[in-house]
């Protein structure tokens, strides 16, 4: 939008038809000195902060040492590798779970309403603990067609999954329900009268409309799910989190290795917020007359825009 | 003589305490323009939309094309349809909202062919050049590729009528279709109408254009509270009502 207002000229630039253009006006602006005073407040609390730092007893130097070192590029993955599993599994229990609860089927809906208040209603640091220590109740593993022991089966990887990915398909259900329900009516009405069945309706109308209202909550989900997966340590998954306190662990530059921590989860979340707005973009096809511009759009359109100005000079 | 395409017996119909329809008898023939007209709250919508079952109907017999709608007779047992069936008889029959109910998230042509893929499972080649016809029928053969947003509200309903129109449906069902359109916008959608029932196309009309039901309508029906007060030829009970009701009511609408 802005960058089309941008390209034509504004309609003040033509004088009017059959008249003298108005004089512009000059007056003389506002001064804020509120602003001014706010700044040099605002200013002048970031210096002392900065100032405390670098009197505090940090050695500075191991941060760039231990920012790519492999254990910690390895932890990193494995982060993003156990949030993107969790956030899948949670993704398609919320669906499941959210469907479940809408159904005129009681048994179903009881049985979604009752998922949702244990998951949502206990802390998922507890979930991981309990998932973890599951052998000490049942030290057995029987499936009928598969039998173990389950210290074998419960993995650090396994229970972090289900710790995280059944407390998020907890979640993700309520967001995939508010969705579905955000749907006008006449929706479903218009594709049942069109002869699609209650399946093929959901799945070609109803959802990728719920999306719209779905997406920008889930990115918020899975940019939790990057932080709060490093709970997992809990389990002993070894995750980002646990790869820098490995470290500090034996080179006692423990504030260091938190600060290492911290700029990769920054990074993460910085890149999957990336993610998230074309994500939401592409659900936003249709409800909007012309969609925004992308970032990398709009640096197109300013370099053409910049160019075209050269050819005419 | 020929099988009605719609028959209505004693169709009672209430939500809850309230009773919409109490005993609606009517037929439809094949090829015929029916009007419904009347009151809002008279249950002339709801009536249209038991037809296709969007509504269940609590007694009486509804049957279209002479098979009972959302329901098999057995004997004298009345079994309830699957979704699946009740879907494959709504095939037939299309509709068309008062508020439009496009899919926003497709462009118009992407509307029309939605249910031929999907419900037909006709190719998307097939669905194409089908909807490039109905599109071009209803006059927006360049508005293919146009969002639902970026239509007014007159393309929009006539874009909803190609896509009822595409999967070849033997009765069209309108649901006061021009009464949520800027009063500029209604004529390009009453011609659009107008030529369909000129191709034969059984329609029933819930509507408020009493020129559009007097010129192209065969028969009308005006109800009120649930019951038909008067039917007959559209020239003649609107020219000349016989019912108290009818005349207070068109002597407000006319």
């Amino acid at each position: 939008m802005t960058d089309k207002l941008d390209k034509v000229p504004g309609p003040a630039a033509t004088p009017p038809a059959g008249g003298l253009p108005p004089e512009a006006i000059r007056a003389i602006p506002v001064r804020h000195y509120g602003r001014w005073v706010s700044g040099i407040v605002v200013i002048g609390l970031v210096v002392a902060l900065a100032f405390a730092f670098s009197q505090g007893n940090v050695r500075w130097q191991t941060i760039p040492d231990k920012l790519f070192d492999s254990s910690i590029i390895s932890g990193m993955l494995s982060t993003v590798w156990i949030s993107v599993c969790s956030m899948l599994l949670g993704l398609v229990l919320g669906v499941l779970f959210a469907v479940m609860r809408l159904s005129k089927n009681p048994v179903t809906s009881t049985i979604a309403w009752f998922y949702i208040w244990f998951f949502r209603g206990t802390p998922v640091y507890v979930q991981l603990l309990i998932w973890f220590n599951l052998a000490l109740i049942f030290p057995l593993l029987n499936l009928g067609f598969y039998k173990d022991e389950m210290t074998q089966v419960m993995t650090p990887f396994l229970a972090a999954l289900l710790g995280l990915g059944l407390n998020e398909g907890a979640y993700m259900a309520e967001i995939v329900r508010a969705g579905i329900q955000s749907v006008d009516e006449g929706q479903s009405e218009a594709s049942h009268a069109l002869g699609m069945t209650q399946t093929k309706t959901m799945r070609r109308i109803v959802l990728p409309q719920a999306m719209r209202v779905i997406v920008p909550p889930t990115g918020n989900e899975f940019i939790n799910m990057l932080k709060t997966s490093s709970l997992v340590v809990a389990v002993q998954y070894a995750d980002l989190l646990r790869a820098a306190q490995d470290i500090a662990a034996t080179s006692f530059a423990v504030m260091e290795m938190f600060i290492v921590a911290s700029i990769w989860y920054l990074a993460l979340t910085s890149v999957f917020s990336v993610g998230q707005y074309y994500l939401e973009r592409r659900y936003a096809r249709g409800s909007l007359r012309s969609l925004p511009p992308t970032p990398l759009q709009k640096i197109k359109a300013n370099l053409s825009r910049f160019s075209n100005r050269k050819a005419v000079a | 003589m020929t099988t009605p395409m719609v028959k209505a017996e004693g169709v009672h119909k209430s939500y809850g305490a309230a009773h919409i329809l109490k005993g609606i008898d009517l037929e439809v023939a094949p090829r015929e323009v029916f009007c419904l007209v009347g009151p809002s709250g008279s249950g002339k919508s709801t009536f249209l939309r038991c037809i296709n079952h969007l509504e269940q109907i609590n007694a009486g017999r509804l049957s279209v094309d002479g098979r009972l709608v959302g329901y098999r007779q057995k004997g004298d047992k009345l079994y309830e349809l699957k979704d699946s069936e009740v879907a494959a008889q709504r095939k037939d029959i299309g509709m068309v909202f008062q508020r439009f109910n496009l899919f926003p998230h497709m462009t118009a042509i992407e509307n029309v062919m939605e249910a031929p893929v999907m419900v037909k499972r006709e190719s998307k080649a097939v669905a194409r050049a089908r909807a490039v016809k109905l599109l071009d029928r209803v006059g927006l053969g360049d508005k293919g590729g146009n969002y639902p947003a970026q239509l007014s509200g007159g393309q929009q309903q006539r874009v909803a009528i190609a896509r009822a129109l595409a999967m070849e449906p033997k009765l069209m069902l309108f649901d006061e279709p021009t009464s949520a359109l800027d009063p500029e916008l209604v004529g390009d959608v009453l011609d659009v109408m107008r030529g369909l029932a000129e191709d034969g196309m059984t329609m029933i009309v819930v509507t408020h254009e009493m020129g559009f039901a007097r010129e192209v309508g065969d028969n009308l029906v005006f109800m009120d509270g649930g019951v038909v007060v008067e039917s007959g030829h559209p020239r003649d009970v609107l020219g000349n009502p016989q019912h108290d009701r009818t005349k207070a009511f068109l002597s407000k609408v006319l």
